[in-house]
């Protein structure tokens, strides 16, 4: 293909037209509502649904919800949960809790934040949250473990309370 | 020189009258009688074994092959049909001479009808279909529905059938009767009533094939429990084959408790080590780490059975002080040390030595293979050869006396005449006379057998190979860490001469490297070993060759049953 560059005049030549031009498009938007946000300061209201960091929830009494059913293990594409069942020996401190996870953690450089977790989980115990900025310093600290997803997590307001009357 | 003996199933039944059925359309002529699965007499052949001919599925619960038959569940209802019978009380055919069948008005349960000629079972019929759903309605009435936190998931029938013949609604709307949870049944089991559907499988197993009639039921309608007598503990050394048989969560096994979802593990076919009879099992782990052995039907060995002491015999492969460095001291200097190294190391050592100077202690418990190895290097040198008996306790039922499981392959391959064990004291002897110069242990701690540190520093070298630190593997100048049978490939033969393979379940702990491995390379430097001998499969070929017991048996032929050889 041939392009044509036609010469340019002397006025182009100095530059000046592409300047003011371009102060132009400034000055119409210095004066106009501004479309970006002061972020970390200020954060956008999220839409509904939203599928952010995959976190534990308890139930209105304190009682982890998760039941080590390993589902959410099984069910992750990319595999980034990883639970240890709680074995045969009876934890004192559960009450009248059956089973718990020993540990339970997500790597969530892994996550692709897909929310088949939450799809499968026959206890609603697990739940893309917000968060959506998960930051750390090393690959270590983005697998959260059990004490962190629970504690980012929360308390999860609705009717299935499993160890209640068990 | 033997013959091979055939593997097929014993119990089979000289030549039976057979009677034609039809399943579902299909043609079957059933024997009239099959065995009775615990006294093996002729009893009539029921609806469920002639559907079963004919590879139809019908789903069942309290029925089990291995069991009498209770008929209780009623998940095997089907719709069925008889030749009719005219007013002369003959069978009635039609124009063609074919029988004229007429369908029954009342469905029957498949597992305790008997056939009759000219039977049509109906096993898919819409009528069957919907029965089935109503029966899973029934059974779900009072189930807890715990799923999420039952052991059984994943491998449940009321959660099989309940997707394949249930539906998803229930027209139960009153409360649900509660019944124990958590139930301490005895030492090793955990019963959870809610989850019982009462099929009774695990009382007829008890009673009938363990011998201990320790299970029953009591109270009535839905309040109906499975218990122990009061106050007794369900603890025969069987009860973990009832978590098996059990098709819901209601009996678990308390050392799998919780441990891994089934989904997660594993499967290896491999064999019991914990004594002669080597029942076969099926290793279930994950990630390298063994969770539970469960037995896998031969009726050859073991039928569908095995005991608790030897299903729950894995522990140690896992245990943190597992041998997993080579050890090589040369004149009392500890040498960096590889296997290459150790193989050629042990190699020099065995060229060297003067031929009726050398004791090689083979153990029970290796491979076949392993021990034909061993033979041919005993042979190399003059050897004089020993292996350890072990002796407990046996029953009627499975357990041998003998703890060593493969005691037959040690005979096999001439390593120990007469009595297991009844040379060792003429080998110590020769130790300390100083006859014997060098002295090879596999997986066995001499320390316990008399070999004191003067007899052992007589010697001028102690090769030793084993799985867990002791005594001996403390003393050694060469040390090569072993492994365990569940991570290794190789054969054993069972107390009755039946030969049977197994597959690694888990990887070896650091260095440790199967004993054949070592023992071939070994051989290979200081004799001669055929070009072909490269894994388990064709040192197998070779052993068969050279061994009069096995002659013509190959690897393959073995399959997953075994092979009895004459011994
Ligand atoms: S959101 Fe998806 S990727 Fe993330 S933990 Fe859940 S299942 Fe795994
Ligand atoms: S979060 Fe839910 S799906 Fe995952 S193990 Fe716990 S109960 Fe099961
Ligand atoms: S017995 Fe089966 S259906 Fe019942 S809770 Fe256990 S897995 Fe679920
Ligand atoms: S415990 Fe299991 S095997 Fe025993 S009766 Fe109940 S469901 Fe059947
Ligand atoms: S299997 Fe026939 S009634 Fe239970």
């Amino acid at each position: 293909m041939i392009v044509n560059r036609s010469k340019l005049s002397f006025w182009e030549r100095t530059y000046l037209p592409a300047i003011i031009n371009g102060f132009k498009v400034t000055l119409r938007h210095f004066f106009k509502k501004k479309v970006t946000m002061q972020y970390p300061e200020e954060k956008w209201t999220l839409p509904e649904g939203y599928r952010g960091a995959p976190l534990l929830v308890k139930d209105p009494e304190d009682r982890t919800k998760c039941v080590s059913c390993q589902l959410c293990e099984f069910v992750c594409p990319p595999k980034a949960i990883r639970i240890t069942p709680p074995g045969p020996e009876v934890n004192p401190e559960l009450g009248n809790v059956e089973k718990a996870p020993q540990e339970f953690e997500i790597n969530m450089l892994r996550c692709i934040f897909c929310g088949y977790c939450q799809e499968v989980c026959p206890e609603e115990a697990i739940f893309l949250k917000s968060d959506y900025s998960l930051t750390g310093e090393s690959r270590e600290e983005m697998v959260y473990n059990k004490e962190k997803l629970l504690e980012m997590g929360g308390i999860h307001q609705d009717q299935i309370w499993k160890w209640k009357n068990k | 020189m033997s013959k091979a003996a055939d593997a097929t199933k014993n119990g089979e039944a000289a030549q039976v009258e057979t009677v034609p059925v039809k399943v579902d359309g299909i043609l079957v002529n059933v024997p009239k009688t099959s065995p009775d699965p615990v006294t093996g007499k002729p009893i009539p052949t029921t609806m469920i074994q002639a559907c079963s001919m004919a590879k139809v599925d019908v789903p069942h619960y309290c029925y089990h092959p291995k069991l009498p038959v209770a008929g209780n569940c009623r998940m095997c209802l089907v719709e069925y049909g008889m030749q009719a019978m005219g007013p002369d009380r003959k069978p009635v055919v039609d124009d063609n001479g074919d029988p004229v069948v007429r369908k029954m008005p009342r469905p029957a349960i498949a597992c305790a009808t008997p056939i009759a000629p000219n039977m049509e079972i109906y096993a898919s019929s819409p009528g069957t279909i919907e029965m089935r759903k109503d029966v899973l309605e029934f059974l779900l009435i009072n189930h807890p529905l715990d799923c999420p936190i039952c052991d059984q998931a994943g491998e449940c029938k009321l959660q099989e059938y309940s997707v394949e013949h249930g539906g998803a609604n229930s027209l139960f709307r009153e409360q649900k009767v509660h019944k124990p949870k958590q139930v301490d049944l005895g030492p090793r089991i955990m019963l959870d009533d809610e989850r019982c559907i009462l099929c009774s499988r695990c009382i007829r197993f008890t009673r009938d094939i363990a011998g201990d009639d320790a299970l029953g039921f009591v109270n009535r309608g839905s309040y109906n429990t499975l218990t122990t007598y009061p106050g007794k503990s369900f603890d025969n050394n069987y009860t973990l084959n009832t978590v098996d048989i059990c098709p819901v969560g209601a009996l678990t096994s308390k050392d799998f408790r919780f441990q891994m979802r089934v989904w997660f593990l594993k499967e290896t076919k491999s064999l019991c080590a914990s004594c002669g009879t080597g029942c076969n099992i099926v290793v279930g782990s994950r990630e390298g780490s063994i969770k539970r052995f469960e037995p896998r039907e031969n009726d050859g060995v073991n039928s569908s059975w095995m005991c608790d002491e030897g299903r729950l015999n894995y522990k140690w492969v896992g245990r943190e002080d597992r041998l997993k460095d080579i050890v090589i001291y040369d004149n009392g200097e500890s040498l960096e040390a590889d296997w290459d190294k150790a193989v050629s190391h042990i190699s020099e050592i065995l060229r060297s030595v003067d031929k009726g100077s050398t004791a090689i202690i083979a153990s029970a418990r290796q491979t076949n293979e392993e021990l034909f190895l061993i033979s041919q290097i005993a042979n190399l040198l003059d050897s004089f050869t020993e292996s350890i008996p072990r002796i407990g306790e046996g029953d009627s039922l499975l357990v041998n006396t003998d703890k060593n499981p493969n005691t037959s392959g040690v005979k096999m391959m001439g390593l120990s005449s007469g009595e297991l064990g009844s040379n060792l004291n003429k080998i110590l002897e020769k130790v300390r006379s100083g006859e014997v110069k060098t002295l090879i242990s596999f997986g066995e701690d001499l320390t316990r057998h008399g070999f004191d540190d003067e007899a052992l520093e007589k010697l001028d070298h102690l090769i030793v190979s084993d799985i867990l630190p002791n005594g001996l593997t403390e003393k050694a100048d060469v040390l090569i860490p072993g492994c365990a049978h569940v991570e290794k490939k190789g054969t054993f033969t069972n107390v009755k001469g039946r030969i049977q393979r197994f597959y690694p379940a888990t990887p070896a702990p650091g260095a440790a490297k199967p004993e054949w491995e070592t023992l071939l390379a070994v051989l290979k430097q200081i004799g001669n070993v055929p070009e072909s001998v490269k894994g388990v499969e064709s040192l197998f070929q070779w052993m068969a060759q050279e061994t009069s017991e096995l002659e013509g048996l190959t690897w393959s032929e073995l399959g997953d049953q075994g092979v009895t050889v004459e011994l």
